[in-house]
């Protein structure tokens, strides 16, 4: 079944990697992944989907709190969540079926981006399914070419974050003096 | 106070800073400006032969005295020699900072000379590490670096620093205070949890303490000490916990696991509680998971929330640090026992006297034979002289198992060795390292011929400093344990375990100007030994064992650890 991970991490160099690390070296392929600064231009909100047994998944999301970077790993799948997606399409479409086209996007809530005599150009939000669908269904009509965002998920809980305080130094004050280092 | 410093200086101000007195490492191009400002820095440098085992020494420094080891090596095949000892660090949770030169930020993904990803490499060999690209991040990370290595879960840590942050110049202000906002450390453990584990010990009539490696890395040896003997429960320490409590202590019952002895495995098995001390359920401890402890409640303590439930659930988790938690469960323990009484607990009673049977029945014991030397043998007269006090590092395989079985170790951080990683030629840089730290103890490098001859260069170490570490190359002539599960497991099919053309051990050693010597008479064997330690200097004694002893008794991959095959002959509960 597909999981849905969300994680607040450090928006850093190697933070991404530390997150796929785990996932890959435990042999485990990415669904799909997406990564965005959030209001904190320090942090990041990343979404993982990915396809891993259950017992695996709480192992996961404790090693994923065990990395440095990473504020809070969240495990979505099983909690109150909303997931949405972004598929940008074009369809190749004769004239015939041009309004029919037009029609089916309407159904799905798809925005047309650009028409030209070659066909559309669609861009169509939603649930991973219902996507799935739109897509099932465009390919009927012509040839099309997609590319999808991969999910992005919110948690409707409300999480506590708790992050660590900032350490003092003081042993370390201490054996400076003991050194005679300045 | 602030001065205008070289990123190198900086660098080894903030190590002095935090009490770093010595470091194990190798220069290279990308490194020669630290290695400049290090030449009047009062920080000891010690050079090794291969950067692999400057990581071992920075291990065998931290193992023996509980404070972080740091490693230094140039970048690309400086860097990429220290990953087996970064990896090794990391499964036994051993603290150290490894440094590595990186090549100028310019050039970082030119391919350039000596260029290596090292940031990108390390990633999964460390618990957290750093590529340094700007010379104000420096003072900051190093400390990171070190907190992180110590804290918590211990682990190793690399920073990469790139040639133009050594040689840049920035005002230094020391830097008083981190921030990991993501890094979240456990110690304390939960109260009503620790409330409920007291009483399930209390309740259990076949209770058993399962004390691993986060006893000695948590210096909870006393704590632990205190609460086996408030409840008098008998006590397993696992490979990595060996010392956490003293093998001399009555309620010592030896290690279990594959090669582990039979009434530590009994007990294991027959226990109605095991109480899992900063352990990790290793496979080599388990056996067959499925039938592990079949009848046992878990209580698991660690600091890891990571390793609770992770290879067995646990009915009663509690993640924090031993140093606390192992007080508030004595201090629980009593407060229960105040409002109860100590009633009598007969069904203690006769769990003590089982576990005592079972230690009677098989107990370990050193085999002798007046022909040749058993390795048991070496084994039992190297622990006749440590009186289990002396330092003991080992590599991995046979000799390893022996020198844990046999030898006693009375105290935390005498007993080290690789364990989760098994990596050969640990045991002589770990040695230098541990000797280092401890220039007046008794240091026994405990090795086979096999990863003997992995870290020869650092014969040339020993010598240089003076190191007295005694060498014991238990010298069978074979890759000991691959050769027993050939002869066991693969119809005695012996391919490529043969080794052949050891250097005559006095000659090896005279080259590097101490003493060798070979001993094949077991008559002899007490007084080679006692040459060896009487010897004002590193000495290598090659001690010719029964080339095909194996080591007993042995739970068969993938047994349960109730079916050990105790002994070359009667294999007698395997089915």
């Amino acid at each position: 079944m597909l999981q849905i991970i969300s994680l607040l991490m450090e928006n850093k160099a190697g933070a991404l990697m530390r997150v796929t690390g785990l996932l890959t070296a435990r042999g485990y392929n990415i669904d799909s992944l997406t990564v965005a600064r959030t209001l904190d231009p320090a942090l990041s909100r990343m979404t993982i989907a990915v396809e891993i047994e259950s017992h695996g998944r709480r192992q996961l999301i404790k090693q994923m709190n065990k990395l440095i970077n990473v504020l809070q790993a969240t495990d979505l799948t099983d909690g109150p969540s909303v997931t949405r997606e972004i598929v940008l399409m074009r369809v190749r479409a004769v004239q015939d079926v041009r309004t029919a086209i037009l029609k089916e996007a309407e159904i799905f809530g798809a925005r047309i981006l650009e028409s030209s005599i070659d066909g559309f150009a669609l861009e169509a939000t939603g649930d991973i399914e219902r996507l799935d669908e739109l897509i099932n269904i465009m390919r009927t009509y012509g040839d099309i070419e997609v590319t999808r965002s991969g999910a992005v998920a919110v948690s409707l809980e409300a999480k506590k974050l708790r992050l660590s305080p900032p350490i003092y130094r003081s042993e370390a004050v201490v054996s400076e003096d003991k050194n005679g280092v300045v | 106070m602030s001065e205008l410093m070289s990123g190198a200086k900086i660098l080894l101000e903030c190590l002095g800073r935090e009490g770093v007195e010595v470091i194990f490492g190798y220069p290279g191009g990308v490194t020669l400006p630290f290695y400049d400002a290090l030449y009047d820095n009062p920080i000891r440098h010690v050079l090794v032969r291969h950067e692999q085992n400057a990581a071992f020494a920075a291990q065998g420094y931290a193992r023996s005295t509980g404070k972080v080891g740091v490693c230094c090596a140039t970048s690309g095949p400086g860097a990429t020699n220290l990953v087996t000892g970064l990896v090794d660090a990391m499964m036994d949770s051993i603290p150290i900072v490894a440094l590595t030169g990186q090549v100028s930020t310019k050039l970082i993904g030119t391919d350039a000379f000596q260029e290596a990803d090292t940031f990108g490499i390390t990633r999964s060999a460390t618990k957290h590490n750093y590529l340094v690209k700007n010379i104000k991040d420096l003072p900051a990370v190093i400390h990171e670096a070190f907190y992180i290595a110590a804290s918590g879960r211990p682990g190793p840590v690399l920073v990469d620093v790139t040639k133009d942050v050594f040689m840049g110049n920035a005002y230094h202000e020391p830097v008083n205070a981190i921030h990991l906002p993501g890094y979240k450390v456990y110690t304390e453990g939960h109260t009503g949890q620790i409330r409920r584990a007291a009483q399930m010990m209390l309740e259990a009539e076949r209770p058993l303490v399962y004390a691993g490696g986060g006893v000695v890395l948590g210096n909870a040896h006393e704590e632990l000490r205190a609460l086996v003997e408030l409840l008098d429960v008998p006590t397993v320490c696992t490979l990595m916990g060996l010392g956490g409590l003293p093998s001399e202590h009555p309620n010592f019952i030896s290690m279990p696991g594959m090669h582990g002895s039979y009434a530590a495995n009994m007990a294991m098995s027959g226990a109605d509680l095991l109480i899992a001390l900063g352990v990790r359920f290793d496979d080599r401890v388990t056996g067959r998971l499925a039938a592990f402890a079949p009848h046992a409640k878990i209580i698991h303590v660690d600091i890891d929330p990571a390793e609770i439930s992770k290879n067995r659930n646990a009915d009663l988790p509690i993640v924090g640090d031993l140093k606390n938690v192992l007080p508030k469960l004595c201090a629980s323990v009593q407060e229960i026992r105040s409002d109860t009484g100590s009633p009598e607990r007969p069904a203690i009673k006769r769990w003590w006297k089982q576990v005592r049977d079972w230690k009677v029945e098989h107990p370990l014991e050193p085999v002798f034979s007046t022909s040749e030397i058993k390795p048991q043998h070496l084994m039992a007269e190297i622990d006749r002289i440590s009186q289990g006090k002396a330092i003991v590092t080992t590599d991995v395989g046979q000799h390893q198992m022996w020198a844990a079985q046999l030898i006693r170790y009375n105290a935390p951080r005498l007993w080290i060795n690789s364990g989760g990683l098994g990596s050969m030629g640990f045991g002589l840089p770990s040695a230098i390292g541990a000797q280092f730290a401890n220039p007046d103890q008794l240091v026994f490098s405990i090795v086979g011929d096999g990863g003997f001859q992995m870290s020869l260069p650092e014969l040339a170490t020993l010598m240089n400093y003076g190191l007295p570490v005694k060498i014991i190359v238990m010298n069978n002539g074979y890759l000991g344990m691959v050769r027993q599960w050939q002869e066991l497991f693969y119809n005695n099919r012996l391919c490529s375990v043969t080794l052949d053309s050891f250097p005559e051990p006095a000659q090896l050693a005279g080259a590097y100007g101490f003493k060798g010597r070979t001993v094949e008479q077991p008559a002899e064997l007490a007084d080679a030994l006692r040459e060896a330690i009487e010897y004002n200097g590193p000495y290598l004694l090659n001690v010719r064992v029964t080339p095909t002893e194996n080591v007993y008794p042995m739970v068969p991959a993938g047994g349960a650890i109730n079916e050990m095959v105790l002994g070359p002959v009667q294999p007698t509960s395997v089915a």
